[in-house]
């Protein structure tokens, strides 16, 4: 069997939507010294490093190696992952195998996106078949809209509901020094900007962010020696899909589903809404910290609504979600995933300040991403 | 620790423009030609590490074409992006860590669908570089003469490699260029970038490979011919090509180092029978052999002038004609696996390497290969 793996420190920068103070390498390099910072180590401590990003964005192709100077991973072993919206948590996943297979000790794990100087839309679009996906149903905000749709039909769950998530991710958000859109919303504000793609209002949807994350992993005894309080990771899942969005089943997300199903297969979980203490759940609009729950297994298919209405996912209640401002308030696409990790490991350490949940033993963080695809993970403090 | 192993390996041919397939179909071929030769579907692979390029592929995501192809519905699917090479690393780590016991590893990649040129161009940085008109045959170049300067290497010894190599790829039913020609006929081709003539430079190949990697355990549910992962190392070097000393690779050093030390080689030249080079330009199999220690710095090319490194000398490089004879990006560091498998399995047909027990296989990503990735592949465990 594999070696346990542990978070041991992460970085963030100050995720805004436009970082002209720094071209790609400098802005990664931010983040991984503030890593570096935490663990008190140096780059001479790191054995290997994982990097990724969506080189579609910026236009930098093998965009790895132009990022070695400020990823610290020159002379190093190091390997770049890149998966769409997942990658961060691919990201996480690689160096967390590292770990676990025995060959590493200590993993310097990145994930980065400029998105200011690039097209999103236009380098999602590019994801999709040229004859036939292309001119119809491409991009992100498309395909999230007919889940939402598919989801408020099938349930008879009201967009409100959506409205009020938006507003507290953004509540939460102004607790994170790190988080992109930090507002002081009412739901009557959501509720005046536009339809994107109904019924994902502006206000619903992540932003494009610029920003890079980085999350140092260690191998159990390395972990003990290095952090008087590492987040041990219990479980790493995903799941893919079908190529082809036609084939893709909108009213039921089932790899977040399986996903979670065998996370807490390995992790012993049996009751999560009990067991779980805080999610960072990759929410790249608002409604789906509402649906998503329901396939976290956290409540039957349909009643997400309530955990949300009563307060049970906002901060002081029973399990936080996002306590961070979660992906609607920031989206650094190929960090944003790894952020998740990052924020769950905060939470279990007790690092996590303004933003902390009190009591913290364990915490899941996903990833989402591709033709809806998931990845989720468990973290503990034990 | 357990032990790894390739149990199957397949590909396709490599061809200049495979117009009758998309990129998923290529995937499907070359992922239904490796069950069909173990016998097993789906059901047997427990996860998939894919490597591909969204810049050579010109889509963002571009493993999300093929989730079908490889079966990845329910399962877990990720991507290197990055050479195949590092995608069999990633695939044996997912073993070892105890998650899965079997990985499909597969790279796929048509050349045909991008201008070359300017995806070339696009792997340096914006600022600086990209004005220059920089693309990855330039690059190669500069380290060409850089490395001819110091080691008062000659442009026939870079025909010699082209001449050795696409002979051998007349032998390799995959290869994509395939030519019976001689130093002189080499050094006659076209010049593209000073000093690097056609024959000197990989072709730009469509094509896919797959390959089989099992836990010790399970091994012998799928083959009686194992070969061992026994040994890798992989580093990165320096971005920009004036902090790096062409003429050399301290990352390919350091990889080699680390492969040889993992799978117990003291003397590289006389415990590998063979060698399976990614060698982009001709230059580079005389860089990267004496950088592996299989000849004294500079004079890689009496490997091939002795005879030693043709197909029956004492250490034959790239027997399959290697990446002079087929190139599509990220596939052809796989494609060095494979071909070092399939000699180790004695199934290298017309090109097979009597009695191979040991062999390297060799990848590279970036400009002038700023990553390394070498392989010790076993026949015994």
């Amino acid at each position: 069997m594999g070696q346990r793996v542990a978070v041991i420190a992460s970085g963030q920068t100050n995720h805004c939507s436009k970082r002209t103070d720094v071209n790609i390498p400098e802005m990664i390099q931010e983040a991984v010294d503030r890593a570096l910072l935490q663990a008190n180590i140096t780059l001479d401590d790191i054995d290997a490093v994982v990097i990724g990003n969506m080189e579609h964005f910026e236009g930098i192709n093998l965009s790895d190696m132009w990022a070695s100077e400020g990823a610290g991973s020159v002379m190093k072993p190091a390997i770049k992952i890149a998966t769409g919206g997942t990658t961060g948590a691919s990201v996480a996943a690689c160096a967390y195998y590292h770990c676990a297979s025995g060959m590493f000790d200590t993993v310097l794990a990145i994930g980065w996106e400029k998105l200011s100087e690039s097209d999103p839309t236009g380098g999602i679009i590019t994801a999709f078949d040229p004859i036939v996906e292309r001119p119809t149903l491409a991009g992100a905000v498309g395909g999230l809209a007919i889940e939402a749709l598919a989801y408020m039909k099938t349930y008879n769950v009201p967009e409100e509901v959506f409205d009020l998530v938006a507003v507290r991710a953004r509540q939460n958000a102004r607790n994170n020094p790190h988080s992109h859109l930090k507002l002081d919303l009412t739901v009557e504000q959501v509720k005046e900007t536009p339809y994107i793609a109904y019924p994902i209002r502006y206000l619903h949807m992540c932003p494009a962010s610029d920003g890079a994350c980085a999350v140092i992993m260690a191998s159990e005894k390395r972990a003990k020696d290095l952090c008087p309080s590492p987040a041990w990771i219990d479980a790493v899942v995903s799941r893919h899909n079908h190529a082809w969005i036609g084939d893709i089943f909108f009213s039921k997300d089932s790899t977040l589903e399986a996903a979670a199903i065998e996370a807490y297969r390995i992790a012993g979980i049996t009751k999560p809404l009990e067991e779980l203490d805080v999610i960072e759940l990759y929410d790249p609009a608002s409604y789906t910290q509402v649906s998503w729950l329901e396939y976290l297994q956290l409540c039957e298919m349909g009643k997400g609504r309530y955990l949300v209405e009563e307060g049970v996912t906002a901060m002081g209640g029973r399990l936080p979600v996002n306590p961070s401002g979660g992906v609607v308030s920031t989206n650094p696409i190929g960090a944003t995933a790894l952020i998740r990790v990052a924020e769950a490991a905060l939470q279990i350490q007790g690092r996590a300040d303004k933003r902390q949940v009190d009591g913290v033993r364990r915490a899941l963080a996903t990833g989402f991403g591709g033709s809806y695809w998931n990845e989720v993970f468990v973290l503990s403090g034990k | 620790m357990d032990r790894v192993a390739i149990v199957g390996v397949a590909q396709t041919k490599f061809a200049a423009q495979k117009i009758d397939q998309n990129y998923a179909e290529m995937a499907y071929e070359v992922v239904e030609s490796l069950f069909n030769k173990l016998g097993i579907d789906h059901r047997d692979v427990d996860n998939i590490v894919t490597a591909s390029s969204d810049f050579w592929d010109g889509r963002t995501i571009s493993s999300m074409s093929v989730q079908d192809a490889v079966g990845a519905w329910l399962k877990s699917e990720t991507k290197v992006s990055s050479d195949g090479t590092l995608a069999v690393l990633y695939g044996m780590m997912r073993i070892l860590a105890g998650s899965f016991g079997t990985t499909l590893v597969l790279a796929h990649c048509k050349s045909s669908e991008g201008h070359q040129t300017m995806i070339g161009n696009a792997v340096f940085d914006p600022i600086y570089q990209r004005q220059l008109g920089f693309d990855l045959v330039a690059a190669g170049a500069l380290q060409a003469r850089a490395y001819m300067e110091h080691y008062q290497v000659s442009e026939s010894d870079l025909a010699a490699v082209a001449a050795k190599n696409l002979n051998n790829a007349t032998r390799n039913p995959n290869a994509h260029r395939a030519m019976s020609i001689s130093i002189e006929e080499a050094l006659k081709a076209q010049l593209v970038a000073d000093p690097l003539r056609e024959y000197d430079i990989a072709p730009n190949s469509d094509g896919a490979c797959a390959i089989l990697l099992a836990r010790e355990d399970l091994v012998s549910k799928f083959t009686d011919k194992p070969v061992w992962l026994s040994g890798v190392g992989h580093y990165q070097d320096n971005y920009y090509l004036g902090d790096r000393d062409l003429t050399t690779s301290r990352a390919l050093e350091k990889a080699a180092q680390k492969a040889y030390s993992m799978a117990g080689i003291t003397n590289p030249r006389k415990e590998l029978d063979l060698v399976e080079l990614y060698d982009t330009f001709s230059h580079q199999e005389l860089m990267w052999t004496e950088l592996l220690g299989l000849a004294e710095r500079g004079k890689g090319a009496e490997l091939i002038h002795s005879g030693v490194s043709k197909l029956g000398g004492e250490i034959p490089v790239n027997p399959s004609g290697g990446v002079l004879g087929a190139h599509a990006m990220f596939v052809a560091g796989l494609v060095r696996v494979a071909e070092a498998a399939l000699q180790l399995r004695g199934e290298a047909g017309s090109y097979q390497v009597d009695g191979a027990r040991r062999a390297l296989a060799h990848g590279t990503v970036g400009p002038c290969g700023q990553t390394h990735c070498v392989w010790v592949l076993s026949k015994d465990k």
